[in-house]
């Protein structure tokens, strides 16, 4: 008697603590200010009705690096249509070359009704693109690989340029009258961050170098941005390639007292207030949602109504799209929701 | 040299002759050589060697700021170095450091976040699932006798899963809101991540934990129980068991201190911030190792001190940042890190051949 109810206690003994955390939580530890409570009002996503036609399946298949929040909004623009246009969405994503060619591969297996795929190494993809094609599946491109889509023989392709990207913020810079700017990439080696700094070098009349930084850990970005403003005073602009990456450059030029201003490549949520705020000049958007959502749209329409988007001759440019203090109040409303 | 005495551990056979082994031929050697033959002494070597190369190669390293910069990214791999070294001088390593890292931040952000709670819950329950992953790592290990490499690679790619998976369902996004106007914050900054001033120059509070664990570690090391327990089941397991020393609580405590290490820098990064990507932190699990490494920790255990990891997890800051400090050609930046660290660690090593050689 006494032994069991010694054990039914010790049974319980998480449960009661759980129990306890939790009122103590409801009682006198809730924050008065921030937290979910008070972003509860914005709704999530676009929603546009539901087409009737036939149940298709579409498989997106990316080179996104696991965590990252611009590949996190490609994915919902694709998700949004594959909502709309009754397609099931099949998403995989590698960002090594050969796995990602395997997960074509994977998608043919399947006998899906369209590929969208991205070209970040468009060699690697050659032959199982060949395969697609000879199994009857069309494939469109996206986001990267602007100078290989028609060569492999995909339908469309949607995205950005990234040295004409580059170009239009090198132009910019020379607006703001910029004299020494860093390019700080967070990937050496990945050919698309590479393609915007040689972009920005092509126009920006002032002196330019980069700087690589190790991506996956942020203090260590932090201090190595920090240390080139430091070795350098004479740098008046900062390029960053990816949105978190901008916001700790602000942290970096607060610290090193430099006088710089940041400048990046896409956009989320975070960055939206700081441009808002001004702590960054402004950030070339590539428009990730759209990249997606007319991947799959564009394999829809194909399907159903013979559509090629740019007549399967031209792009189909979604970006560069500049985002400042003029025009970031409309675009900060979506950008909450994890679609801008 | 008492206390170089007390760190040879009583049931171990260190590969390099440590200065107790007094057989009758090392008994004439000199102070200098004693003091040389210790794990830390090559590596501070090698580091003063880095730092001097660097105060020639750079002119703007000069400056006190610059120094609090490479302080900074020390102490945040420092800190993480000197539990991971423990736990190798224990006889197990982790791969899992890296990512539990991030999970501790996402743990504490979200939570706060989503609950929309004081900070500080979310920072408790964070170390709460930090220490239980450690615990884990080393009740699998005990309980099942695996290696370490596969029990934590195991972890390693689950938690790198569970990150990225659980923050896009609670979240919708793949990284965490930002809690910088929540109650709490500011404390939670002050205690992690903020900075202060010394004579004009901003130093990070990190550095200053850096060093106090750093203190603390050294001390459990080399003047308690535990510390000996730590040599013995790194040097022999079954020695050490048969002598009496605990094993299984020795190593579970050891995970469990990463754990702890990992809630640390995983708080100093959410508030420092504000935020956290998910997919971060891959790939630093091999920076702390080879800091204990460069650090004089030896990768088969039974081995290695607190301090030398100080000047790992120093070299690895110094050269990161040195060579940006220098301008030299960033194309060239990961091999210069490979050839500069190789390079300390040949010294730290001929150091400690030539200390040790009859």
């Amino acid at each position: 008697m006494d032994r069991s109810s010694h054990a039914r206690s010790r049974r319980f003994a998480p449960a009661v603590a759980l129990a306890a955390a939790a009122a103590l939580t409801l009682a006198g530890c809730s924050s008065s200010s921030g937290g979910k409570k008070a972003d509860e009002d914005s709704d999530s996503g676009a929603s546009a009705g539901k087409a009737n036609t036939p149940r298709m399946t579409v498989a997106l298949v990316t080179h996104q690096a696991p965590g990252d929040t611009f590949w996190d909004i490609v994915r919902k623009g694709a998700q949004a249509a594959a909502d709309k246009d009754n397609v099931k969405l099949v998403y995989s994503a590698d960002p090594n070359a050969g796995n990602q060619a395997n997960l074509v591969q994977n998608a043919i297996d399947q006998k899906v009704d369209g590929i969208a795929v991205t070209l970040a190494k468009p060699d690697a993809l050659r032959s199982v693109l060949d395969k697609a094609e000879k199994a009857g599946i069309p494939v469109v491109g996206l986001n990267s690989g602007l100078a290989d889509w028609k060569k492999l023989g995909l339908m469309e392709f949607f995205g950005q340029d990234e040295s004409v990207a580059g170009e239009a913020l090198g132009k910019r810079l020379n607006e703001d009258g910029a004299k020494k700017a860093v390019c700080v990439i967070h990937e050496q080696g990945n050919v698309g961050l590479t393609q915007r700094c040689d972009g920005v070098k092509k126009t920006f009349e002032g002196s330019i170098e980069n700087l690589y930084v190790n991506g996956t850990d942020m203090p260590s970005v932090k201090s190595t941005v920090t240390a080139k403003l430091k070795q350098d005073g004479g740098i008046d602009h900062l390029i960053t390639l990816g949105a978190p990456f901008a916001m700790t450059a602000v942290q970096s030029v607060d610290e090193s007292g430099s006088k710089a201003k940041v400048a990046t490549f896409d956009l989320n949520k975070e960055l939206t207030g700081a441009i808002e705020k001004g702590d960054i000049e402004f950030a070339v958007d590539q428009q990730p949602y759209l990249q997606g959502y007319l991947a799959v749209d564009g394999l829809w329409l194909y399907k159903n109504n013979g559509n090629y988007s740019g007549g399967g001759e031209q792009p189909v440019l979604t970006g560069p799209a500049f985002v400042d203090k003029t025009n970031v109040k409309a675009v900060a409303e979506f950008a909450s929701k994890g679609t801008r | 040299m008492s206390m170089a005495q007390q760190a040879e551990p009583a049931v171990t056979t260190p590969p390099a002759p440590g200065p107790k082994q007094t057989d009758g031929r090392t008994r004439e050697r000199s102070m200098a050589l004693r003091v040389l033959a210790r794990p830390e002494v090559g590596v501070f070597l090698g580091a003063v060697a880095v730092f001097v190369f660097f105060l020639i190669a750079a002119p703007t390293l000069r400056d006190g700021g610059s120094m609090a910069t490479v302080l900074y990214q020390s102490s945040t791999i420092g800190i993480m170095a000197l539990p991971v070294a423990l736990l190798m001088i224990g006889g197990e390593f982790d791969l899992s450091a890296g990512v539990a890292v991030v999970t501790s931040a996402l743990t504490a952000g979200m939570l706060s976040y989503q609950l929309t709670m004081n900070v500080w819950m979310g920072v408790v329950v964070a170390l709460v699932a930090s220490l239980a992953v450690g615990a884990f790592n080393g009740w699998v290990l005990v309980k099942t006798g695996l290696p370490s490499f596969l029990v934590t690679l195991a972890t390693f790619l689950v938690l790198q899963g569970v990150n990225l998976a659980v923050t896009k369902l609670v979240t919708g996004n793949v990284a965490t809101d930002d809690i910088s106007d929540m109650d709490g914050f500011d404390q939670a900054k002050a205690l992690f991540a903020s900075s202060f001033d010394v004579g004009g120059v901003e130093v990070k509070i990190t550095v200053v934990w850096w060093l106090v664990f750093a203190a603390l570690a050294t001390w459990v090391l080399l003047r308690t129980k535990y510390g000996n327990w730590i040599f013995a089941v790194g040097g022999s397991q079954e020695s050490a068991r048969a002598v009496g020393v605990p094993v299984t609580f020795t190593k579970i405590t050891l995970f469990m201190l990463v754990g702890f290490g990992a809630w640390f820098v995983g708080m100093h990064q959410l508030f420092s911030f504000n935020t956290v990507q998910s997919g971060e932190g891959v790939g630093q699990e091999l920076i702390y190792i080879a800091a204990a490494v460069i650090g004089g920790c030896l990768l088969t255990g039974g081995y290695g001190s607190a301090i030398g990891p100080v000047f790992g997890a120093f070299m690895f800051g110094m050269v990161n940042q040195g060579i940006v400090f220098a301008g030299w050609n960033p194309d060239w930046f990961k091999a210069f890190l490979g050839v500069m660290l190789l390079g300390a660690v040949l010294i730290n090593l001929y150091v400690r051949r030539a200390a040790t050689r009859r």
